[in-house]
C-alpha cells in the first residue's frame, strides 16, 4: 500500500465509524418523535442525539470522507504523493483530535446546542475549542491539496488540469473562502465568550458569519459527490462523460456562486433587512444553473453508457445500466433524490415563501435529500468503490451492499415525503414530542411522523448494512493484487491545452469580490448599529 | 467551447426558468410588499421586562380597528400565552426575547418569525378565518423546547 493510499484509508476510516455513529442517534430521534414510549427516551437524550446526529454526520462524517477522496485524486490523477506528507498527517491528527474533543462535550451532555450553536445557547469551551481543531485540520488538508496542485502543474505548464482535481480544487477554495466566517464566529466570538472573557455576544452577527460559513458548506459537501457523478460514474456505468468542458464550468460557477448567498438562511432573522435578503435571494437562484448543468451531462453520459451496451430505443437504455453495482445504484438512486431537493430547495429560497417552512419539518425533509442522500447516498457508493481499491481487500458480504442503496431510497422516501408534509402542516423541526397538550392542530400530524420513523427504520437498517459491510472488508476482506482506480473519459476529446477554466487564482479573486458585494456593507452596517449583547444560557 | 444543440436548448430552458423564478419573486416584492419580517430595531434582551416597549404586553387596538400586538418569548413560554386579535383587520406582531433565540410561528399560517435576542421580530399580517391557532416556537431553545406554545384567537367583527 502507498503512503498516499495510507493516508486516504485513515481519513475514510474516521468518516465511516463517524457515520455509523450518527446513525444511531438518527434512529433514536426518528422513534422518538412519532411519540413512541421507549424505555431510555428522554428530552435531553433527544436533544443530546440531535446534536451529535449533525456534528458527526454534518460536519465529522462529511469532512473526513472529503479529505480522504480529495487525497485520492491526488494519487490516482496528478500521479503523485500528496504534497506534504507530514502536514497532511499532522491535519489528520487536529481534526481527529477535535472530533474526539467535541464528541465527548457532546456525548457528556455538556454542548446540547445542535450542530449551530447558535449563541446565545453556550456550550462548554471544549466543545468550541474541539470544533476550531476540525477546521484547521481541513486547513491542513486544503494546503497539501493546493501545494500538490502547484508542484503538478510546475512540470505541466499548458497541461489542463484533471477534471477530477479541477472539482477538488473548487471545493478547496470554496472551504477556504467560507470557513473564514465559522473561524470569526468562533475565535472572536464564542470561544472567549463561553471562557468568560467577554461577558456577551450579539447574536445576529454570531449567525450572519455562522450563515457565510453555512451554505458554501453545502456545497462543500456537493461538489466532491458531483466529482464521483463526473469521473466516476459514467466510467462504472461502462460509458463516457457526456461533455468535459461543460463540467468544467459547473465547478466554476460553484466556486463563484457558493458563498454570497447566506442569507437566504436568515430570512426570518430580525435585524437583518430585506434589500439584502432580496439580493441574496437572486445570487440563491443564480447557482441553480450548475445543477441543472451537472442534470443533464449527467444523464446524458448514462445514456451514452446504455448505447454503448447496446440500446437502440428512446429509453430502453437505462434497462441497460448495471443496477447491481453498488457505487452506480447508490449514486443513481442519489441523483433521483436530489432532483425533488433541488426543487424543494427553490422553494426555500423564495423570498416570502419561506416563511411557510422556516424552521418547519419541510426542512429536515429537504435537506436529507440533499446532503443526506446526494452527499452521503454517493459517498457511500463511493466507498464500496474505493475501499477495496485502495486497501487491497475484496468487498465483503456483497449482496447486502447491493440491497442497501435501494433499502436507503425506500426509507429516505418514507422519511423526507412525510417530513415535508407535515411541515407544509406547520410542524416545527428538532422537538422532542409533537403533541402540543393535545392540540387539534397537532393530531393531524400523528400518522405522519409514524411514516417518518418507519423511514428512520429503514435508514438505521441501510446505514447497517453499509457499516457490515465496511467493517467486514476492513477485517476480513480476501486480500486482491492492487485494483487501478479508473476515471471517466471523455466522449469527445478535449483540447491539449489548459483553458480559461483553470485559472483558479482569477475565479478565487472573482468570488472573493462577489463575497464583498454580498457581505462586506450589509456586516459594516450592522457594526455600526447601536447593539446590545446576550450572556450565555445552559438551558439543556 | 464545443456545445450540443440539445445542451443549449436545455441551458437556454434552464436559463429561462431561473429567469422566471426570479421574475416571480421581484413581482411578489414590488406588487405587493411581499418580504420576510426583517425589523431591524434593537433592545437590551436583559431589561426587556422593564423596556417601555415591552412593559406593557398584549393586543392594542387603534381608532382604525387595527391590532398590535406585543409579546416576550421566553424559556418556555409565551408571555401572554393567550391573545385575542380581530379578522379581517391588519394585526402587527413586535416580538422579543429575554434569553435565548426562539421562533415564532402561527401554525397554518404564514406567520413566522426568528425571536433572536437583542433583536425585535416585527411583521404585520391579517388573518381572515376566525378561530384558534396554534403559536409554537420552532427554534431549538433547551430542553422544554418542544412544550414552548401558546393560543391565537381571532374573534370574528360584529
Amino acid at each position: 500500500m502507498s503512503r498516499g493510499d495510507r493516508l486516504s484509508l485513515a481519513h475514510f476510516w474516521v468518516a465511516i465509524l463517524a457515520f455509523g455513529a450518527a446513525s444511531a442517534m438518527a434512529f433514536m430521534q426518528a422513534l422518538s418523535r412519532a411519540s413512541l414510549d421507549l424505555p431510555w427516551r428522554s428530552a435531553k437524550l433527544y436533544y443530546l442525539s440531535v446534536t451529535a446526529h449533525g456534528v458527526l454526520m454534518a460536519l465529522v462524517f462529511t469532512t473526513f470522507f472529503i479529505m480522504a477522496f480529495g487525497y485520492v485524486v491526488v494519487s490516482r490523477t496528478l500521479d503523485q504523493e500528496p504534497s506534504g506528507m507530514k502536514l497532511a498527517w499532522a491535519g489528520f491528527w487536529i481534526a481527529l483530535t477535535g472530533t474526539v474533543t467535541a464528541a465527548a462535550m457532546v456525548l457528556a451532555g455538556r454542548a446540547t446546542v445542535l450542530y449551530t450553536f447558535y449563541p446565545p445557547l453556550q456550550a462548554h469551551p471544549a466543545f468550541y475549542v474541539g470544533l476550531t481543531l476540525v477546521i484547521v485540520g481541513s486547513w491542513c488538508w486544503g494546503a497539501v491539496m493546493l501545494l500538490s496542485y502547484r508542484s503538478w502543474r510546475a512540470t505541466r505548464r499548458d497541461q489542463p488540469a484533471p477534471l477530477a482535481m479541477h472539482g477538488m480544487m473548487a471545493t478547496v477554495i470554496i472551504w477556504f473562502i467560507a470557513t473564514i466566517g465559522v473561524a470569526a464566529e468562533v475565535l472572536l466570538q464564542l470561544l472567549p465568550w463561553s471562557l468568560g472573557w467577554t461577558a456577551t455576544v450579539d447574536p445576529v452577527l454570531a449567525r450572519m458569519l455562522f450563515w457565510y460559513f453555512g451554505h458554501p458548506l453545502v456545497y462543500f459537501w456537493l461538489l466532491p459527490a458531483y466529482v464521483i457523478w463526473y469521473t466516476v460514474l459514467p466510467r462504472v456505468a461502462g460509458g463516457k462523460l457526456f461533455s468535459d468542458p461543460l463540467a468544467r464550468l459547473v465547478f466554476v460557477l460553484f466556486i463563484l456562486f457558493s458563498t454570497p448567498v447566506g442569507f437566504h438562511h436568515q430570512f426570518m432573522d430580525p435585524g437583518v433587512s430585506a434589500g439584502w435578503k432580496l439580493l441574496h435571494t437572486f445570487l440563491t437562484f443564480a447557482i441553480l444553473f450548475p445543477s441543472f448543468i451537472t442534470a443533464f451531462t449527467v444523464t446524458a453520459s448514462l445514456e451514452v453508457a446504455g448505447r454503448m451496451q447496446g440500446a437502440t430505443g428512446l429509453v430502453d437504455w437505462i434497462g441497460k445500466l448495471p443496477w447491481r453495482d453498488p457505487l452506480f445504484s447508490s449514486v443513481a438512486l442519489s441523483m433521483i433524490l436530489f432532483a425533488v431537493g433541488g426543487i424543494g430547495g427553490a422553494i426555500n429560497a423564495s423570498f416570502g415563501m419561506n416563511a411557510v417552512v422556516h424552521n418547519t419539518a419541510f426542512i429536515q425533509g429537504h435537506f436529507h435529500l440533499t446532503v443526506g442522500s446526494a452527499v452521503a447516498l454517493t459517498f457511500m457508493g463511493a466507498a464500496y468503490w474505493l475501499v477495496p481499491r485502495l486497501s487491497g481487500r475484496e468487498l465483503e458480504l456483497g449482496l447486502l451492499a447491493r440491497v442497501q442503496p435501494y433499502v436507503w431510497f425506500v426509507g429516505m422516501m418514507l422519511f423526507s415525503f412525510s417530513n415535508h408534509i407535515t411541515g407544509l402542516m406547520g410542524m416545527p423541526r428538532r422537538i422532542y414530542d409533537a403533541t402540543y397538550g393535545g392540540s387539534t392542530v397537532a393530531a393531524a400530524w400523528k400518522g405522519l411522523t409514524g411514516v417518518s420513523a418507519v423511514g428512520g427504520l429503514f435508514l438505521f437498517a441501510s446505514a447497517g448494512f453499509f457499516m457490515l459491510v465496511m467493517i467486514g472488508t476492513g477485517l476480513a476482506g480476501k486480500r486482491t493484487s492492487v485494483q487501478p482506480i479508473e476515471w471517466a473519459e471523455p466522449l469527445h476529446p478535449v483540447a491539449g491545452r489548459r483553458t480559461w477554466l483553470d485559472r483558479y487564482w482569477v475565479w478565487a479573486a472573482v468570488a472573493i469580490g462577489l463575497v464583498l458585494i454580498a457581505y462586506a456593507y450589509p456586516l459594516w452596517i450592522h457594526l455600526q448599529m447601536p447593539r446590545f449583547g446576550s450572556p450565555g444560557f445552559k438551558p439543556y | 467551447m464545443n456545445v450540443e444543440l440539445y445542451e443549449k436548448i436545455w441551458m437556454w430552458a434552464s436559463g429561462f426558468l431561473i429567469v422566471a423564478f426570479v421574475t416571480t419573486i421581484a413581482v411578489g416584492v414590488a406588487g405587493s410588499a411581499l418580504q420576510p419580517p426583517s425589523h431591524v430595531e434593537t433592545i437590551d434582551p436583559t431589561k426587556v421586562w422593564n423596556d417601555p416597549r415591552f412593559a406593557k404586553r398584549g393586543v392594542s387596538v387603534d381608532e382604525h380597528g387595527d391590532a398590535t400586538v406585543v409579546l416576550i418569548a421566553m424559556m418556555f413560554a409565551f408571555q401572554p400565552a393567550e391573545v385575542h386579535v380581530p379578522a379581517n383587520r391588519p394585526v402587527t406582531f413586535r416580538v422579543t426575547s429575554a434569553d435565548v433565540t426562539h421562533g415564532f410561528e402561527i401554525v397554518g399560517t404564514n406567520g413566522n418569525t426568528m425571536v433572536v435576542p437583542g433583536y425585535i421580530s416585527q411583521f404585520t399580517t391579517t388573518f381572515h378565518t376566525p378561530g384558534e391557532y396554534l403559536v409554537v416556537c420552532n427554534e431549538y431553545c433547551g430542553l422544554s423546547h418542544h412544550l414552548m406554545s401558546a393560543k391565537l384567537i381571532v374573534e370574528a367583527q360584529p
